[in-house]
């Protein structure tokens, strides 16, 4: 395995004085599909910023050892343009990269089928569930094809089913383009579902908690979810979690 | 209720308001120099169909060549706000004031800077200085309610700025443009009649200068002519206006959705 990303001592301050982050060290090594566990505030969201390059450090190093990756990034909205048809929204990253149109829409309109939109590429936002919207937010975020997906809390809004859902299907795209994934979620169950590897951070200023790799069939499907070996992943992920409050109370 | 309903109720009750009008004026007698009778004003528009014309025509260039100074301008100034927040805070308040100082207290300064002989270049700056604000002050609002996300999105993509404000701003701000543009549609019309009245020497002849030259005669009815054709020219910017919006939002904004009970 080799490394994509290395985070060395990041720490962010925001300019009202409120400690968000760290310091955190973090290497991320390529194909992993890595969780970021916490409670709310604990300053996943501002990593997943900071990586993205969004949002700058106030201290320490974010880099790439193999060089920039394409990266592509999730809200916890979908985050669609509501003027532009599905197609449209998940061609934006090919159109500010100057791709040509043609090439563009074929490749577009391949991302929307791959995530089971094919024959909703006219549609608008409005028109769309809000699990389908997500579903172009992800087409849009694959259409680009990024090395590292950053994603933000993106199925918190969806009901347990569509949930599911997504879930299948974000594992599906990791496997198939060998994506290396950062996710971050309130939720035990979905980490421990998806994740290679769980990151538990503390409460504000959020540090690293507990790390752990999820030794998990490669073939995650409904009947893992309900699988014993499941719940006693779960167990840890969710013990290393209370852990991270406790300690810190 | 259905399309043809939704139509002939509005029409019915006119043709009835305007069939009582006729008839109570003829039953009380009613002096024309009092109450014209729809018929007599209907007789006056006639009469003086090509003087009207001439009027309506005077009006409606002002008031477009107003509105599109509006429009562009409006936009312009809107954009730089967007780009440059120094720019705004320097700027916004002389903005305000020439929005908030009653534009017919301006227009006697007006007519002596811009002078007599240039009186429709006086009409088209009165009416644009009703008619700016709105569009500078709703783009603007429109410009900066762009979602945080989208732009960190186009940011991660190297969007440059002037992508971001074409593929991101502008179609955002787009509601507000359009909401923007009917009132100071209307707002144009308004400035370039008061305009015409505070000028008030006869030097313009748009439809203003008809209705004080009519009252000066008693000819009320062609004053109610005259009175007509304004309402019916606001009635058709703001119809074409609202025609532009449903062109543009329809597909996409929520305004623009129709609810089904």
């Amino acid at each position: 395995m080799t490394s994509l990303l290395s985070l060395t001592g990041i720490a962010k301050t925001f300019d009202n004085g409120v400690k968000a982050l760290g310091p955190v060290d973090l290497e991320v090594q390529q194909h992993e599909f890595l969780s970021l566990v916490g409670p709310s505030g604990c300053g996943k969201s501002t990593a997943l910023r900071v990586i993205a390059g969004l949002l700058a450090p106030s201290a320490g190093k974010v880099e790439f050892p193999g060089g920039n990756p394409e990266t592509a990034f999730v809200f916890q909205e979908s985050t669609l343009m509501p003027w532009a048809s599905a197609l449209d929204n998940a061609r934006l990253p090919l159109d500010l990269k100057g791709v040509a149109r043609a090439e563009a829409d074929m490749r577009a309109g391949r991302a929307l089928e791959r995530v089971g939109l094919g024959g909703f590429e006219k549609s608008f936002p409005r028109e769309l569930s809000g699990g389908m919207k997500m579903r172009v937010s992800i087409a849009r975020a694959v259409a680009a094809e990024p090395k590292l997906l950053l994603m933000d809390e993106p199925f918190a809004a969806l009901d347990e089913l569509t949930r599911q859902s997504l879930n299948d299907d974000l594992l599906k795209l990791w496997r198939e383009d060998k994506l290396t994934v950062i996710f971050v979620t309130h939720s035990v169950y979905e980490s421990t579902y998806l994740s290679s590897r769980v990151v538990v951070m503390g409460p504000r200023p959020g540090r690293i908690a507990a790390d752990m790799a999820l030794a998990a069939p490669e073939n995650r499907d409904a009947h893992y979810r309900l699988s014993p070996e499941f719940t006693t992943q779960a167990a840890k992920v969710s013990a290393a979690l209370r852990n991270a409050m406790v300690e810190h109370a | 209720m259905s399309a043809a309903l939704k139509y002939a109720v509005p029409v019915a009750l006119g043709i009835a308001v305007l069939a009582l009008w006729e008839f109570l004026v003829r039953h009380y007698d009613v002096p024309v120099y009092v109450l014209p009778a729809p018929s007599a004003i209907w007789a006056a528009l006639v009469e003086n169909f090509a003087s009207l014309m001439q009027s309506l025509w005077t009006t409606l260039s002002v008031t477009l060549e107003a509105f599109a100074l509006a429009l562009i301008g409006g936009v312009a100034i809107a954009v730089l706000f967007s780009q440059s927040r120094a720019i705004e805070r320097a700027l916004y308040p002389y903005a305000v004031i020439l929005q908030v100082t009653p534009v017919v207290a301006i227009t006697p300064l007006i007519l002596i800077w811009v002078g007599f002989d240039h009186i429709n270049l006086v009409l088209v700056i009165v009416a644009f200085i009703v008619a700016f604000f709105p569009i500078l002050s709703n783009t603007t609002l429109g410009l900066k309610s762009t979602d945080h996300n989208l732009i960190d999105l186009f940011r991660l993509y190297g969007a440059s700025r002037r992508q971001i404000l074409m593929r991101l701003q502008f179609p955002t701000a787009l509601p507000n443009l359009l909401g923007a543009m009917k009132i100071s549609g209307g707002l144009a019309l308004i400035g370039a009649v008061v305009a015409e009245f505070v000028a008030g020497s006869g030097a313009a002849t748009g439809l203003a200068w008809r209705i004080v030259e009519a009252g000066h005669n008693l000819e009320i009815a062609k004053m109610f002519a005259a009175l007509a054709l304004l309402a019916a020219l606001g009635i058709a910017i703001f119809s074409i206006l609202s025609l532009l919006e449903w062109a543009l939002l329809h597909r996409w904004h929520e305004s623009a959705i129709k609810k089904t009970a």
